[in-house]
């Protein structure tokens, strides 16, 4: 019954005046952009980021120092004791920011005891617990008769991993945590405290990294399968030659060269976080904020959480009547969840 | 096994102020250049009867010329006939539709003219709503036919709204967003327009239907918005054609006593139903027809189907029972009518493998039969040509015997000829 064709009038050549058609070739379509903008910014955003590594990898302050405020665990509970846990424990905070008028709804999900014990075999598995049941969360909504206008979006959107600058190569948990988690979430790595790096031993390390990832056959963020067209790909394929990228994080300020700076002082010199001489934090917040915020929440909503609705929705009627996992479901306030691989 | 505690800090997030400028004001660029990739698609119903004007509208609106010829008016009942163009404006791809109600108005008896437009409707929306139900689905380049906004074209007669017109714009008013407009305006006196508005509106509200409004939320849009929600019904006049006023070209419709320009606002509406649907609230429309009229079906389609969501403690897992019993349901229904399709195609083998067996038969029978005809005549023809073979040899001996006999007598008979013939001559 449709058919396409091209009309026959030429197309019209730019913008006339907004109001009366006084270029009366102009129709107006492409107000459609404005209009977006409009409900975009009426409606606001929503990111949620988790950070996951070992103690002391100054995970809680590059989440400050990546949205220049006091967004991370450690500065909304401040502990008087700073003890790691027994158990890893997976926290997670919701800011609102807001920014030339455009309001985000940031959540940055911290895991600490990751990597702390002395035996940590299946540490990964609270934290693929934890992805699996904001999709499940997600799905529930979804599938609902009676659904939110907006269905609230918890699903992890990036899992920033943190890599300790040891300059040779990964370690068997970091390989491990990777290769499950990058098939259920966006994983972007980072070496962490970069500044204990020179140079050479950093540009060794980001190649080592990157060959045993090949190996393993972990696909990081920008995912090549996921390479819309050409120029993504040509953009995409610069970023993973860069990757992972060696950070430092601060949220002190400095004065050099009369500017005011964030930084890390040192007897030898002030390391200035967000020159790209120094490190790399601002080839990240740029990856992260500033141009692939949204892809990174397309890839999380159209593929993985499409991936996770397929297994779950082909799920045999096996673990349904299953009470106990049905309660397992969804995280509540102080229960003790018996965790089942997934 | 590994424990794991889990804390979340309260329900609410906290207001946090930024210390620089971290770059996340980017993220409505972001979102608009993904979608200018992907392009966009809007679709456009036109509910009215035949001759007002509607494709004329449609052409004058997008400034092209789509296809298409008058219809004839002897339609048997409303079919409704969709186009799809693709449109290119600066930068913004779009992929319009454009559903022409055929028919509409035509028939002696109307009672059942909504009920194919109503069913029109409902077929976009359960298209979407498998496509969403599927288990492996491609939401993010389904090609989405749900009609954004209808155009309901009123007969510039001047006095109210006919009763068609209530009753179809009554059974469409839940299902899509309707704007209803003045056709061919240009037939009516201004005064006469004010009044045949202020009526139309009454009527619409007295009979509860519930037209599309243009939002007022926004700021931005929402004094230009309110105000024209005043003025709808919008009296519209389309035209294709260019006359030249003043030392421009501008789209007209000529008349001996004057010209109506389309653009001329004190002529028609024409610019601001253009400027509502395209320009400010295309987006809305779009928005509208998802989370409201398509929630809608939704619930009701799958209440239908017998889903509900139950209370808390069960209530993640009803569908989801239900909709695996349904597929399961379905599967083994599948299954069976593979079955039966096959039962059906052996036995039809079958019999078609008996009638050429017997067909072979009754070949190999002819054939026989032939053949035996074939040798029964030879024998006959051989017999015969024996006997003949047989005559003729009788018959020679006999002519040699005869003509021997003949030699002889000849010669004694000679003699006798003589004699008989002296015994004549005496």
């Amino acid at each position: 019954m449709s058919e396409s064709t091209k009309p026959h009038h030429p197309n019209p050549q730019g913008k006339g005046e907004k109001t009366h058609g006084s270029d009366f070739s102009y129709v107006g379509i492409d107000a459609i952009l404005e209009q977006m903008r409009r409900k975009a910014m009426k409606q606001g955003f929503e990111l949620n980021i988790m950070v996951v590594g070992q103690s002391g990898l100054g995970k809680s302050t590059l989440m400050n120092t990546l949205f220049k405020s006091k967004v991370s665990r450690k500065s909304v509970q401040p502990n008087p004791e700073e003890r790691i846990p027994k158990t890893i424990e997976i926290k997670s905070i919701s800011h609102d920011i807001e920014e030339k008028g455009v309001r985000m709804k940031l959540t940055v999900i911290d895991t600490p005891g990751f990597g702390d014990q002395i035996n940590n075999e299946n540490c990964w598995q609270p934290i693929m617990k934890f992805i699996n049941d904001q999709y499940e969360a997600y799905l529930q909504e979804e599938i609902n008769i009676n659904r939110k206008k907006r269905i609230p979006d918890s699903r992890v959107h990036c899992c920033i991993y943190f890599i300790p600058p040891t300059g040779h190569c990964l370690r068997p948990l970091d390989v491990e945590f990777m290769r499950r988690l990058s098939k259920v979430v966006n994983i972007v790595p980072v070496i962490a405290k970069a500044d204990t790096l020179t140079l050479e031993e950093r540009d060794y390390f980001k190649q080592t990294i990157r060959e045993e990832l090949r190996a393993n056959g972990i696909d990081v963020y920008p995912q090549k399968e996921f390479d819309e067209d050409a120029d993504d790909r040509m953009i995409n394929d610069k970023i993973r030659e860069m990757i992972p990228f060696a950070v430092v994080g601060s949220d002190q300020e400095y004065q050099v060269n009369g500017k005011k700076i964030l930084g890390r002082k040192t007897k030898w010199g002030t390391i200035e976080v967000e020159n790209i001489a120094h490190c790399e934090f601002a080839y990240l917040r740029d990856l992260l904020i500033r141009t692939h915020m949204q892809n990174i929440k397309d890839i999380t909503g159209s593929i993985h959480y499409e991936t996770y609705r397929v297994r779950r929705l082909n799920e045999s009627n096996g673990s349904w009547g299953d009470r106990r996992f049905r309660h397992a479901g969804l995280p509540r306030l102080g229960e003790m969840a018996n965790s089942n691989s997934k | 096994k590994v424990e794991c505690r889990e804390v979340q800090t309260g329900e609410g997030a906290r207001a946090v102020p930024l210390a620089g400028h971290v770059g996340f004001d980017s993220m409505p660029d972001q979102l608009v250049n993904k979608s200018v990739n992907h392009g966009f698609c809007f679709n456009i119903l036109c509910v009215g009867e035949t001759g007002l004007g509607k494709s004329t509208l449609m052409d004058t609106l997008f400034n092209t010329k789509f296809e298409g010829e008058p219809t004839q008016h002897n339609q048997p009942g409303v079919t409704l006939k969709s186009n799809t163009y693709e449109l290119q404006e600066s930068n913004v791809r779009l992929k319009l539709t454009v559903v022409n109600t055929v028919g509409f108005g035509d028939q002696i008896n109307k009672e059942d003219s909504y009920k194919s437009i109503v069913e029109f409707i409902d077929a976009q929306f359960e298209a979407y709503l498998q496509e969403e139900l599927k288990i492996k689905r491609t939401l993010h380049s389904y090609h989405d036919t749900r009609i954004h906004a209808c155009l309901y074209f009123i007969a510039p007669t001047g006095h109210s709204l006919k009763s068609l017109d209530l009753v179809t714009m009554k059974k469409l008013d839940s299902k899509v967003n309707i704007i209803p407009i003045v056709a061919k305006s240009d037939a009516i006196s201004k005064s006469e327009l004010a009044k045949f508005k202020i009526k139309i509106t009454s009527e619409l509200v007295s009979n509860g239907v519930q037209i599309y409004q243009f939002p007022t939320d926004d700021e931005s849009v929402a004094e230009i918005n309110s105000t024209m929600n005043s003025h709808l019904p919008f009296a519209v006049v389309g035209s294709t054609e260019e006359v030249k006023i003043g030392n421009k070209m501008v789209k007209a419709r000529q008349y001996p006593w004057g010209t109506v320009q389309v653009e001329n606002e004190n002529h028609c509406d024409f610019v601001k139903l253009r400027e509502m649907l395209i320009r400010v609230n295309m987006e809305d429309l779009r928005e509208q027809t998802h989370t409201r009229h398509y929630e809608l079906y939704r619930r009701c389609k799958l209440e239908e189907m017998g889903f509900k969501d139950t209370d808390p403690d069960s209530k993640p897992f009803s569908l989801q029972e239900t909709y695996e019993a349904k597929r399961n349901e379905f599967m083994g229904e599948l299954q069976k009518k593979e079955e039966e399709m096959r039962q059906m195609f052996v036995q039809r083998v079958k019999e078609k493998e008996a009638e050429l067996k017997e067909a072979e038969k009754e070949l190999h029978e002819k054939f026989d039969r032939l053949k035996k005809l074939h040798q029964d005549e030879k024998k006959k023809l051989e017999d015969k040509k024996k006997s003949l073979d047989d005559e003729l040899n009788m018959f020679k001996q006999k002519k040699t015997a005869a003509e021997l006999l003949q030699n002889q007598a000849q010669q004694a008979g000679g003699s006798t000829t003589l004699k008989r013939d002296k015994e004549r001559k005496k």
